[in-house]
């Protein structure tokens, strides 16, 4: 047993609660990501199963446990694999593992922490869809990530899990480590491929260019993302019933959550999917403990920084995304971020928008300039400079990003009801709209930070800038 | 000097056979040429160019999207601190600020004896250790200012070295394909028939 973690907040650290573990079983164990524990500890039976039974039968038991994607769509995960178009070949699998979104912390540690875990996961992917080459693309930043899965790598091509003839059948595939080099909108799947092709990190269209159909060099391409590939092991071992039996109907298995912000114990946390609700996140005894120093919360992002924010008003909705959206958000991500009464609502936004405007690829227009004029102007109101005018300028930007009405959370204080997600967008991928959701979120909820901060003087000349670096 | 040296092009080109298309190789051997120099340099680029069989241009033209390539001389320790939003609701502003006073440097820029670049950075996915911050790309986690002090320190008097490489090293152990367990690559255009273990029935017509 670990006494000494590098991760002294993972999950499997917390000894209380005896919640179900998919992904983060081998967490508290000092050597977790070697393949001496991988092999004590249950793995690459999944594979075993998975080559005793048929490729096709291998897929319905995908299929049936309603996997769902855990990279932010959360579109199911076996359904996304018959996409491919008959009778064209080869076919690629992708992982993205260019976890950045804002809050987010799992696919980090899944890598880090069990690599064995998720290349058996895409092991499995391959065999199931027919997909002849795996490309493993990891987040640039992440050194130690980009270690352990490299040795991993190595050590099951010398057990001879990955490349020719794989443990003595006719399965053969080939599993490449590749690195990105640091851009947010490299986790967009079509820019992924692009960025895995040698090319800038830019979305392509969709239509034409669903991956399943026309990917990487134009072949049909599978992308799927670590955590999603992290629970076919299990699922491979113990069957689809045994996945779908945790969990609700809609959302069964588990997920790997980060709460982060104002909370007495921040940290990753694997929940029952569909039936945890926020609550229990947030104020549970076994998870976050509630807000730090007793104090009260104010607000709180639900899916990363893309998901537009709840109010206490929204703690007891569950971890369900059909019932998220009608709230007016959405499960994205996995992260949670949450602000006690003492947070800077306006300078919170601030930091997400300029998050997205730094993040801008540049290809659409809107997100282009749309993000950095949005950053400008939240900016001054932040510093004490804005006007009234700038509050309707931050909304006629995002009007030509999202066109119609946003989402937001029902409040009622304001007596507001509830506009379910999603937008509507004039930009490719969701980066351009993510830069106006964090502040029309704030100005939504909280009008009145916001004019506390909106002086009628006329503002002095130069405008100071608040935080350090801006977006280039 | 800056061409990639000839442990570097042995690197790079088995780097390259593991892709069906050179290009995808194109910004592992930038980093590569990186980790060799610092930074990215004009004369590493063309010679990325040559290895992948693309112009420098497209190099360059892929190279300056991504915010790990430098493109001039920086600091062998690189200090991206942390600003978004869970970091900076855990004062990341303020240990920024520290981190400005204690080096006497802007964020953005590197101490007069090249030793420390300090950065702005956005999103490590370290979120419920807010605030945090890497060093070449290496975590530590719920940073104080006296942490940073003692960082700072460690770092200038070469404590680190062993921990932490310079500027540019990614992972210090790569992947090997071992001689003979790979497949190998096929240009996408050359395979027309679906993989080896799926049993003919699998096949729909079209």
């Amino acid at each position: 047993m670990a006494s000494v973690s590098p991760y002294p907040w993972a999950p499997g650290f917390y000894e209380d609660g005896d919640r179900p573990q998919i992904v983060t079983s081998r967490f508290k164990y000092d050597d977790s990501y070697t393949l001496d524990r991988y092999h004590a500890t249950g793995g690459y039976e999944g594979l075993k199963r998975a080559l005793a039974s048929t490729p096709e039968e291998m897929h319905t038991e995908v299929r049936n446990s309603t996997l769902l994607g855990r990279g932010g769509a959360g579109f199911p995960a076996g359904v996304k694999w018959g996409f491919t178009p008959a009778g064209v070949w080869p076919r690629y699998l992708v992982v993205n593992g260019d976890e950045s979104e804002p809050g987010t912390y799992k696919d980090r540690l899944l890598m880090e922490l069990d690599p064995h875990q998720l290349i058996e996961g895409c092991l499995i992917a391959c065999y199931a869809a027919g997909l002849s080459q795996c490309f493993l693309y990891v987040r640039g930043e992440m050194a130690l990530a980009h270690e352990r899965i490299a040795v991993a790598l190595n050590e099951a091509y010398e057990a001879g899990y990955i490349g020719k003839n794989i443990l003595g059948t006719d399965f053969g595939v080939d599993i490449v480590f590749h690195w990105g080099a640091g851009a947010y909108v490299v986790g967009e799947e079509t820019a992924l491929i692009e960025s895995l092709e040698g090319e800038r990190g830019m979305p392509r269209l969709k239509p034409p260019y669903f991956p399943a159909a026309i990917g990487l060099y134009g072949k049909p391409t599978i992308v799927n993302n670590v955590e999603t590939l992290s629970n076919l092991p299990f699922i491979a071992a113990n069957g689809s019933a045994a996945f779908t039996g945790i969990g609700t109907e809609t959302s069964p298995g588990t997920r790997m959550i980060a709460v982060s912000g104002h909370v007495k114990r921040p940290g990753v946390y694997e929940i029952v999917n569909g039936s945890t609700t926020f609550r229990d996140l947030i104020y549970g005894e076994d998870f976050s403990q509630g807000m730090r120093e007793g104090n009260e919360l104010k607000a709180f992002v639900p899916g990363g920084g893309s998901a537009p924010w709840w109010t206490p008003e929204q703690l007891d909705i569950p971890f369900e995304g059909k019932e998220a959206g009608a709230a007016g958000s959405m499960l994205g991500s996995g992260a949670v971020m949450v602000m006690d009464h003492t947070a800077d609502i306006p300078a919170a936004a601030l930091s997400l928008v300029r998050f997205y405007a730094h993040e801008s690829c540049g290809k659409c227009v809107p997100c282009r300039e749309g993000g950095t004029w949005l950053y400008r102007v939240v900016e001054r109101v932040v510093a004490g400079e804005g006007t009234d005018v700038d509050l309707a300028t931050i909304r006629q930007v995002g009007e030509t990003i999202c066109p119609g009405e946003m989402p937001h959370a029902s409040s009622s204080r304001l007596g507001l009801a509830a506009h379910p997600f999603p937008y509507k967008m004039t930009t490719i991928c969701f980066v351009g709209p993510s830069a106006y959701v964090p502040i029309h979120s704030a100005l939504t909820l909280f009008p009145e930070d916001f004019e506390a901060r909106i002086t009628r003087a006329r503002p002095r000349i130069p405008v100071m800038a608040v935080s350090a670096g801006d977006p280039r | 000097m800056s061409k990639l040296n000839d442990v570097n092009v042995a690197l790079a080109k088995e780097i390259i056979s593991r892709y069906p298309r050179k290009k995808s190789a194109l910004i592992p051997l930038v980093h590569l040429s990186q980790e060799q120099n610092g930074y990215v340099t004009e004369e590493a680029m063309r010679h990325v160019a040559e290895l992948v069989d693309v112009t420098p241009a497209e190099v360059y033209g892929t190279a300056s999207f991504y915010e790990m390539f430098r493109f001039e001389p920086t600091g062998t320790y690189l200090i991206n601190i942390c600003g978004t939003l869970s970091c900076q609701l855990m004062g990341s502003q303020e240990l920024m600020h520290h981190a400005e006073q204690r080096l006497g440097i802007k964020a953005g820029s590197t101490t007069p004896d090249g030793s420390i670049t300090l950065q702005q950075a956005e999103c490590q996915a370290a979120c419920t250790e807010a605030p945090c911050l890497q060093v070449n790309y290496r975590h530590r986690y719920r940073v104080t200012n006296a942490e940073l002090d003692e960082l700072i320190d460690d770092l200038q008097s070469g404590k680190l070295t062993s921990e932490i490489p310079p500027h540019g090293t990614l992972g210090r152990q790569r992947q090997h394909i071992p001689a003979g367990r790979g497949l190998g690559v096929q240009a996408p255009e050359s395979v027309t028939t679906a993989p080896a273990w799926l049993p003919i029935k699998a096949e729909e017509p079209k």
